[in-house]
């Protein structure tokens, strides 16, 4: 069943285009290294506050305040340069386990930065230096790199595990 | 290609048999590995400079000033780039011909040069004068041109390392 809808997905004109063409595959791979790229830098500026190992002189609300535009416009380029390249190989991403887990890591360091929005970061704005962020903000920074890292990780070891797919 | 690139011929092959290269391309695990490496400090790089960059243009980081944002950002951009060179030359040794022989990797190279060229033409009058770009409407000007320039160089040097890849030498 899921394999039909994706099938039918990358049977469609444009990942038909980007799967045949000669260009296209590696500029929007391009796209999506530039833009993440910046939603992993802009979030580890964060990640790295939190933990006190840089912008230390500024509270946390601030550096999130010049971050937090940065990551969201570069996510949104990244989901969409990201969903065309799985488009164009639809079937073979969805089957490796690579990709499966670089999305659910994704989801939890959603999950994760959620948390620290709605319920670990009530009371950020009294985080000015490095001594008032407590131990739960800490915890927060040092799984939101964690789990970045890991993402890009995975990302890299689709590009060496698809043929293994059949 | 460049043709004049096949004078490296007898170097890369040299190279390709080394107990190195045979252990790098031999192991799977080394080179995911280390271009994971590599992109973790292309991300450390490439939002310092927009970090800084936005600031001189005026977009954002509102209520900081030019000098807190350039010493917070600049140590980000300066110590990943002697990673990324050992990374990146981790993969050269992989595979020589591929990357050495290759007219984009050598483009990707002379961008490199001039972005990093523009970075120490920012960076290096910071250092006496911490507050040299906004003494004088010129500088501020120059500043700005400076952040228009860098953007865009080292975003072509993000494009110009993936259609490596993709371009064949033969």
């Amino acid at each position: 069943m899921l394999d039909s809808w994706l099938q039918a997905l990358q049977d469609l004109a444009l990942p038909t285009a980007i799967r045949e063409g000669d260009g296209l595959f590696p500029w929007i791979e391009g796209v999506h290294v530039l833009a993440l790229s910046l939603v992993i830098g802009s979030i580890a500026i964060v990640d790295l506050r939190l933990l006190g190992m840089a912008s230390r002189e500024l509270s946390v609300r601030q550096t999130t305040a010049g971050t937090l535009p940065v990551t969201w416009c570069a996510f949104a380029l990244a989901a969409i340069s990201g969903g065309l390249l799985f488009s164009s190989n639809a079937t073979t991403y969805a089957h490796n386990v690579f990709f499966q887990i670089k999305l659910l890591l994704i989801a939890v360091a959603g999950l994760n930065m959620l948390a620290f929005h709605l319920l670990v970061g009530r009371g950020a704005h009294a985080w000015l230096t490095v001594q008032d962020t407590p131990l739960r903000g800490r915890l927060v920074g040092a799984l939101s790199l964690a789990l970045w890292i890991l993402v890009v990780a995975c990302g890299r070891w689709i590009g060496f595990t698809l043929n293994a797919v059949t | 290609m460049i043709a004049a690139l096949h004078v490296l011929d007898p170097f890369c092959t040299w190279l390709a048999a080394t107990p190195l290269s045979q252990a790098i391309q031999t192991v799977e695990w080394i080179i995911p590995a280390v271009q994971t490496v590599h992109i973790l400090c292309v991300a450390s790089v490439m939002s310092s400079v927009l970090m800084i960059d936005l600031r001189l243009l005026g977009i954002g980081t509102r209520g900081q000033t030019l000098e807190s944002v350039a010493s917070r950002f600049l140590p980000f951009i300066w110590w990943p780039l002697p990673v990324l060179l050992v990374t990146g030359a981790t993969l050269i040794v992989a595979e020589p011909t591929r990357s050495l022989e290759n007219s984009v990797f050598v483009l990707k190279m002379a961008l490199l040069l001039g972005a990093v060229a523009v970075t120490l033409i920012f960076s290096l009058p910071l250092r006496r004068d911490a507050s040299f770009w906004e003494l004088t409407t010129a500088r501020r000007g120059a500043a700005r041109l400076l952040a228009a320039v860098s953007l865009p160089l080292w975003a072509a040097i993000i494009f110009a390392g993936r259609w490596i890849a993709y371009t064949q030498v033969s």
